[in-house]
């Protein structure tokens, strides 16, 4: 069994690759179209700016590859974001695996609410769902974004900061987390756990 | 809801734990990879490791340090000490850190904060400040605390946020190691000013101190070293507390 990571320009991507490890999968850091189409797992980590990631995205047609895949796929952070619709961020058309929109968080009172969510906070309103199988009790998860995935059909668990936003999507043979499960202590650990079991 | 955090700070030279740690099931004390195990298993939230080597050669030992802390635990580190370069951080978040902290740098050389947020992002990006009170007005402190600036503290508190900190950390020196709190009215001051997160540091003694910074302080995240490496205060039983005390908390 082989995971391909998506290699990109998109942030550190060191702690995805050391939490497969930990988990004793076979992962790969990767941007050949032949290594990523042949693994049973997909990866599609990131951090940072999403109109710059899309651009680099299709200057290397990675946009329809991720489009193209079968087997089971996740993206993460930035990955979420970017397999949806539309994002706010630099108005930027997306891969659109996902009909939804992203939006940047606008606190009604900023004393309250800071921008970027930076912290741990909780999974809420679990669909029964392969990837969210046996989670521990605690569900907290360790986000750090500004923008965040509106709430939808796809949405298969949400979380709260100023009002519910989409916390992990799935649809067909695609799942997205937003927050950093590589970061996420065992709760986090139990979601990549099960998807390299899907 | 999103929860405060804790943060236990491990000093580090020549890749171990300086500060004494009371922990009796470390096999070595002075391994920060075993502690930072021992932290993570606990609850704490986050870590951070200040590198206080002096050398310049010895940063391949924190880099390797940095790797093994990485593989070894499954919470956000940030990584701290004599960093100054786009270069240096690069070489940091390779190894595996999450954040980097700056402090004397950003001082030095404020516009190297802009450069490192697009670089990398403001995400990994903390801007530690050192803040001790002259005649009533807080200003900036470099080389711990010893050496004053003419940077007012919430004036340059809100300029690294412009220029794209991520978090900022603020060590209050005259609060530091007296065990009476943090330096709420400060803290509350410039975190109420600021849309960024701040890292509460220095005068941690007590549970209480912590209810204080989070209610009065409004700190997003307290830091706080000897009381936990010296069992004073356990993580497991400082988070039941505040969860007791109505304070939102990972459990």
């Amino acid at each position: 069994m082989k995971t391909a990571v998506i290699k990109y320009n998109s942030g550190n991507v060191q702690s995805v690759l050391y939490a497969l490890e930990r988990l004793g999968a076979d992962a790969i850091l990767t941007d050949d179209p032949e290594e990523i189409r042949s693994a049973d797992h997909v990866i599609f980590p990131g951090q940072g700016e999403a109109s710059t990631a899309m651009n680099y995205l299709k200057g290397r047609k990675l946009d329809q590859l991720i489009r193209d895949i079968k087997q089971p796929f996740l993206g993460v952070c930035l990955g979420l974001q970017l397999l949806c619709e539309h994002s706010e961020e630099n108005d930027t058309e997306c891969l659109g695996i996902f009909p939804v929109k992203v939006k940047r968080f606008i606190p009604e009172n900023s004393q309250e609410f800071k921008v970027p969510h930076v912290g741990w906070n909780e999974l809420e309103n679990l669909a029964d769902d392969p990837l969210l199988k046996d989670l521990p009790d605690s569900r907290f998860l360790y986000y750090v974004h500004s923008f965040y995935a509106e709430l939808s059909e796809a949405t298969i668990a949400s979380t709260h900061y100023i009002h519910d936003f989409t916390a992990i999507l799935h649809r067909d043979n695609y799942w997205a987390i937003q927050a950093h499960p590589e970061k996420s202590s065992t709760v986090g650990e139990k979601l990549l756990a099960n998807f390299l079991s899907l | 809801m999103l929860t405060k955090r804790i943060i236990p700070c491990l000093d580090i030279k020549d890749g171990r734990t300086v500060k004494g740690v009371n922990f009796v099931e470390l096999r070595d004390a002075g391994d920060p990879v075993e502690l930072a195990k021992i932290y993570s298993d606990e609850g704490a939230d986050e870590l951070v490791f200040l590198d206080i080597t002096a050398t310049v050669d010895k940063r391949k030992t924190l880099a390797e340090l940095v790797t093994k802390v990485a593989k070894a635990i499954t919470i956000p580190f940030t990584v701290g000490g004599g960093i100054s370069t786009v270069e240096d951080v690069k070489f940091l978040l390779n190894a595996g850190a999450d954040k980097i902290s700056i402090n004397s740098a950003a001082v030095n050389n404020p516009g190297v904060i802009d450069q490192m947020a697009r670089e990398f992002g403001s995400q990994c990006i903390v801007v530690a400040i050192d803040t001790r009170d002259l005649d009533g007005i807080d200003f900036v402190h470099t080389h711990g605390g010893r050496k004053a600036t003419l940077l007012k503290t919430q004036a340059w508190a809100q300029e690294v946020a412009d220029r794209g900190a991520g978090e900022i950390l603020l060590t209050s020196m005259d609060h530091d190691g007296t065990k009476a709190g943090f330096a709420n009215e400060l803290l509350a001051e410039i975190s109420s000013a600021l849309s960024i997160p701040v890292i509460a540091s220095g005068g941690a003694g007590t549970m209480q101190h912590f209810k204080d910074v989070f209610t009065f302080g409004k700190a997003d995240a307290a830091l706080a070293a000897s009381i936990f490496h010296f069992k004073e205060i356990g993580i497991p039983e400082l988070k039941r507390y505040l969860s007791d005390s109505e304070i939102s908390i990972r459990k």
